[in-house]
C-alpha cells in the first residue's frame, strides 16, 4: 500500500470517528433536552445537541478542505475571531455592571440581568472566552512556527476550539440561569466541567503531540510557558471542581470539599487561574510576538530558564494571601505572603526580558503602534506584579481585601496585561493569517491604544481611590472609640470613583470596537493608504521583501 | 547548570514531568494538612446541617450570585469584630459545599446577620432594597417572593450532602420534604421533633405570605440562621483550637 492511499484511509478514519462523537454528543444533548425536569439542563442538551449537529456537519460537508498549506490555520482563524467577539462582549458586560454600581436602578429588577448574574459571565466571558480563544490561538500558531510543524491531529485541532466554545456558552447562558457553583471563576456546574476537562485533555495532545514532532531541536521558551500552562490547568481544574451531582440530569451539585478545605483549595486554583492562564500562557504570547514584532531576539536566555521555573514553583504557593486573617491557619496565611513577595522577583525577572528585548529597537515604540501596546501591556504586567505582592502583605491587605483596590489591581493586569497584548497579538495575527500585506489601519491601532491606556488608568486610579476610601472609613473610629461608619456610609462614598470606572471602561470597551471593526476590514483584505507607513513585519510571512529571513 | 537545562528543551515528556512535579509542591504542602490540623477540623459545640428550607435558602444565595458582594467570614480584626460580631471560626463554615467566605464586600459581611433585622426588613429589603435603606446599590428580588420554592430535590439534595460527608441522617432523609414544609407552620405537627433534628431552628412565616412557601421564604431563614448556631458565651476561645 502506498503513501497516498495509507494517508487516505487515515482521514477517512479520522472523519468517522469525528462524526460518530459528533452522534454521541447529539444522542447525550437529546437525552437531556428530553429526560431532565431542570429547565436549565433541558436547555443545555439542546445546545449539546446543536453543536454535535454543527461538528457533524462541518465534518461530513467537507469543511477545512481547503486546509492545505504547510501549517493549519483553520482552527486558529477560528479562535482568533472568537477571541475578538468574546472581547466585545465580555468587556461591554463588564461596564454594564460597573454602571449598576454606581447606579443601582439599572439591575432592572429582573433575575437575568442583576448584577450577581452578570458578574460571572463577566469575568468568564474575559478571562476564559477572550482570554482562553486568544491563548489557543496564539499556541496553535507559536507552537507550528517555532517546531516547523502541522498541528498534530486531524480534526483534533478543530474540536479544541469548536468544543471550547461550545464550553463558553454553556457556561455563560448557564450564568444568566442561574447555573453556578459559586467558586469565583470556577462557577461552571460539573457538566460543564466534565465537558471542558475532555476539550483541555485534548489541548494537550494536539499542543505536546505538535512539539514531539517538531522539526527543530529545541522547544521554543514560549512554548514552556505554554505547555505549563495548559498542564496546571488540568490540574487546578480538575481538583478544584470535584462535585457530586444532585442527579445526572440535574445541574446542581454539592462541592466534595467544605469550608477552609474548600476554600484554600478554591483560592489555590483562584490565584492559579492568575498565574498560569493570564500569567504563563500570556508570557508564551509575550516570548514569541515581542521579538517577532521586534525583529530582535529574547533578551536573555538565561533569564527565561531562571524566570521559567522559579515563577511556575512560586506562583503555587501564593493561594493563601486571598485568605489573611480568617479562620486558614496562620502558617499558611504567611507562608501565602512570603511566596507572593518571592514571587515579585520571577514577575520582573519576566517583564525585563520582555522589555530588554526591544534594545537597539526601541525607536520602534514610535514607529509601530502594535509593537508599543505590547510593550505598555509589559509594563502593566510589571506594574500589577508589584501590587500584588505589595497587597499580600498582612498588614496591607488587613486594608485592601474586601474592597475595590483588589478588583483595581486585578484591572491593571487583566485590562492592561493580559488585554494589550492579546490585542498586540491580535493585530500581528489577523494579516499573518488571512495573507495581508499589513493591517487596515495603523491609525485606529494608535486610536485604540490611546483609548485603552486612559481607560485603564481611569480604572485603576478611581479603584484605589474607593478602595482605599472605603478601608480607611471601615476602621475608622471617633473620639469615644466608636465605629465612626456605619456600612451604609461608605458605599455613599463610593458614588464619584464608580462613575469615573465606569467611564474608563466604557474608553477601553470604544477601543476594542475600533479594534474588532479594524480586524475584519484586514481580513476582508481592504488595504489603506498607508499601508507604505507599516513595518515590513505586519505583512504575512509570504509577502514580506525577500530580504528578511523566512519564517 | 544552566547548560544542562538543554536535556529539558528536547524531550516535550521531561519538560512536561518537570513542570508538573514543581507546580504539585506547593499545592500538597498548603491544602493537605487542613484534612487532618485540629484547628482547622475542629468540632464546636451548636454547628449543625442546614435545614432543609434553610439549605433551599443557601441554594438560592448561591444562584443569585450574593457571595460576589457579600462575604461570610469576619476577620479576626478590631474593627471586624465590633462591627460584625465574634471573628468566624473554620468549624462555622464546616457544612458548607462549597464555602460561602467571599472575596468582596460592596455590602456588608452576613456571616452573623442571623437575627439582626426581623423578617419584616427582610422581606422589604428584597423587594426594594432602598426602600429600607436609601442609599443601598443591592439589586432588588422581588421576584423571590412570587417563586414557589423548588422541592423537587430536597431528599436527592440531603443524600448527596450525606454523600460529601454533611451528618444528615436517615431521619433527616426522610422527613426533608415534610420538614421544608414544615419550617413556615409554627402550629404543624411535629415541630418539635424537627427542632430536635435541628436545634435553634427558627419555625416561622418568614415572607408573610402564607399561600405558598416562597424562595423568599427559604432566603429569610437562611439568613436569620447566619452565624446563630455556635454560642459564643460559652466557646471558650483560650482553648487549644484558636491560632
Amino acid at each position: 500500500m502506498d503513501m497516498v492511499e495509507t494517508r487516505r484511509e487515515t482521514s477517512a478514519f479520522s472523519d468517522a470517528l469525528a462524526v460518530i462523537g459528533a452522534l454521541v454528543g447529539l444522542a447525550l444533548g437529546g437525552f437531556l433536552a428530553v429526560a431532565s425536569a431542570d429547565e436549565a439542563m433541558k436547555f443545555h442538551g439542546v445546545v449539546l445537541a446543536l453543536g454535535s449537529i454543527a461538528g457533524a456537519a462541518y465534518v461530513v460537508l467537507g469543511g477545512g478542505r481547503g486546509e492545505t498549506g504547510y501549517y493549519m490555520d483553520g482552527p486558529i482563524k477560528f479562535a482568533a475571531i472568537a477571541s475578538v467577539f468574546w472581547g466585545i462582549a465580555g468587556f461591554i458586560v463588564g461596564d454594564i455592571i460597573a454602571w449598576q454600581l454606581a447606579f443601582p436602578a439599572l439591575n432592572l429588577d429582573l433575575p437575568w440581568t442583576s448584577f450577581g448574574r452578570l458578574r460571572p459571565l463577566h469575568t468568564s466571558a474575559v478571562i476564559f472566552a477572550f482570554g482562553g480563544n486568544a491563548l489557543i490561538a496564539t499556541s496553535f500558531y507559536v507552537v507550528q512556527r517555532t517546531s516547523g510543524a502541522r498541528l498534530f491531529g486531524r480534526w483534533s485541532p478543530w474540536f479544541v476550539v469548536f468544543g471550547y466554545n461550545l464550553f463558553i456558552v454553556i457556561a455563560g447562558t448557564g450564568y444568566i440561569l442561574g447555573v453556578t457553583q459559586s467558586k469565583e471563576y470556577a462557577e461552571p456546574e460539573w457538566y460543564a466541567d466534565l465537558w471542558l476537562t475532555i476539550v483541555w485533555v485534548v489541548y494537550l495532545v494536539v499542543f505536546a503531540g505538535t512539539l514531539m514532532k517538531r522539526k527543530e531541536p529545541h522547544i521554543y521558551v514560549a512554548n514552556w510557558f505554554y505547555l505549563a500552562f495548559i498542564l496546571t490547568i488540568a490540574m487546578l481544574h480538575i481538583v478544584n471542581n470535584l462535585a457530586l451531582p444532585v442527579s445526572f440530569t440535574e445541574t446542581k451539585s454539592y462541592g466534595l470539599f467544605s469550608g477552609v478545605q474548600d476554600a484554600m483549595t478554591q483560592w489555590w486554583y483562584g490565584h492559579n487561574a492568575v498565574g498560569f492562564f493570564l500569567t504563563a500562557g500570556f508570557l508564551g504570547m509575550m516570548y514569541y510576538f515581542i521579538p517577532k514584532r521586534a525583529e530582535r531576539p529574547v533578551y536573555s536566555y538565561r533569564l527565561s530558564i531562571v524566570h521559567f521555573w522559579s515563577l511556575i514553583f512560586l506562583y503555587i504557593w501564593a493561594g493563601p494571601h486571598h485568605l489573611h486573617y480568617t479562620a486558614l491557619p496562620d502558617w499558611a496565611q504567611t507562608l501565602g505572603m512570603t511566596f507572593s513577595i518571592m514571587l515579585w522577583m520571577p514577575s520582573w525577572g519576566g517583564m525585563i526580558n520582555g522589555l530588554m528585548t526591544l534594545s537597539g529597537a526601541w525607536d520602534k515604540l514610535r514607529t509601530d503602534p502594535v509593537i508599543r501596546m505590547m510593550v505598555v501591556s509589559v509594563a502593566f504586567y510589571g506594574m500589577s506584579t508589584f501590587e500584588g505582592p505589595l497587597m499580600s502583605i498582612k498588614a496591607v491587605n488587613s486594608l485592601s481585601h474586601y474592597t475595590d483596590w483588589t478588583i483595581g489591581h486585578v484591572h491593571s493586569g487583566a485590562l492592561g496585561w493580559v488585554g494589550m497584548i492579546s490585542f498586540g497579538a491580535l493585530y500581528c495575527l489577523f494579516p499573518w493569517l488571512w495573507k495581508r500585506r499589513g493591517l487596515y489601519s495603523m491609525r485606529m491601532v494608535e486610536w485604540h491604544f490611546w483609548l485603552s491606556t486612559v481607560g485603564i488608568v481611569l480604572y485603576i486610579t478611581s479603584m484605589w481611590v474607593s478602595g482605599i476610601l472605603q478601608g480607611l472609613m471601615w476602621r475608622a473610629y471617633d473620639e469615644l472609640g466608636f465605629l465612626k461608619y456605619s456600612f451604609v456610609e461608605t458605599v455613599d462614598a463610593m458614588h464619584i470613583p464608580y462613575i469615573i470606572r465606569a467611564v474608563g471602561g466604557l474608553l477601553f470597551v470604544i477601543g476594542s470596537l475600533i479594534m474588532a471593526y479594524n480586524l475584519w476590514r484586514t481580513a476582508r483584505g481592504d488595504e489603506s493608504t498607508e499601508l507604505a507607513g507599516q513595518p515590513l513585519v505586519a505583512a504575512a510571512p509570504e509577502l514580506r521583501p525577500s530580504l528578511t529571513p523566512a519564517e | 547548570m544552566l547548560s544542562k537545562h538543554g536535556v529539558f528543551e528536547r524531550h516535550t515528556w521531561l519538560l512536561g514531568l518537570g513542570t508538573l512535579i514543581v507546580v504539585a509542591i506547593g499545592g500538597i504542602v498548603e491544602i493537605a494538612p487542613l484534612f487532618y490540623l485540629k484547628s482547622t477540623i475542629e468540632k464546636v459545640q451548636g454547628m449543625r446541617p442546614y435545614t432543609p428550607l434553610e439549605l433551599a435558602g443557601r441554594d438560592i444565595y448561591i444562584r443569585e450570585g450574593c457571595y460576589l458582594c457579600h462575604s461570610q467570614m469576619i476577620r479576626s480584626l478590631r474593627d471586624e469584630v465590633e462591627r460584625y460580631g465574634h471573628y468566624s471560626l473554620a468549624a462555622e463554615s464546616m457544612y458548607d459545599h462549597p464555602f460561602q467566605w467571599g472575596s468582596k464586600r460592596t455590602g456588608p459581611d452576613l456571616a452573623r446577620v442571623g437575627g439582626k433585622y426581623s423578617d419584616d426588613w427582610h422581606t422589604a429589603h428584597m423587594v426594594n432594597p432602598r426602600s429600607v435603606v436609601p442609599e443601598s446599590i443591592m439589586p432588588g428580588y422581588p421576584w423571590l417572593a412570587q417563586r414557589k420554592v423548588e422541592d423537587r430535590n430536597v431528599e436527592s439534595k440531603l443524600k448527596t450532602l450525606r454523600a460529601v460527608g454533611t451528618p444528615y441522617s436517615d431521619e433527616m432523609i426522610k422527613n426533608a420534604k415534610a420538614d421544608l414544609m414544615l419550617q413556615v407552620d409554627p402550629d404543624a405537627k411535629g415541630v418539635k421533633e424537627f427542632q430536635a433534628r435541628y436545634p435553634k431552628a427558627v419555625v416561622r412565616q418568614f415572607d408573610g405570605n402564607k399561600e405558598y412557601i416562597s424562595e423568599l421564604d427559604a432566603l429569610i431563614a437562611y439568613l436569620q440562621m447566619l452565624g446563630t448556631l455556635v454560642d459564643f458565651t460559652k466557646y471558650d476561645a483560650s482553648g487549644p483550637n484558636l491560632r
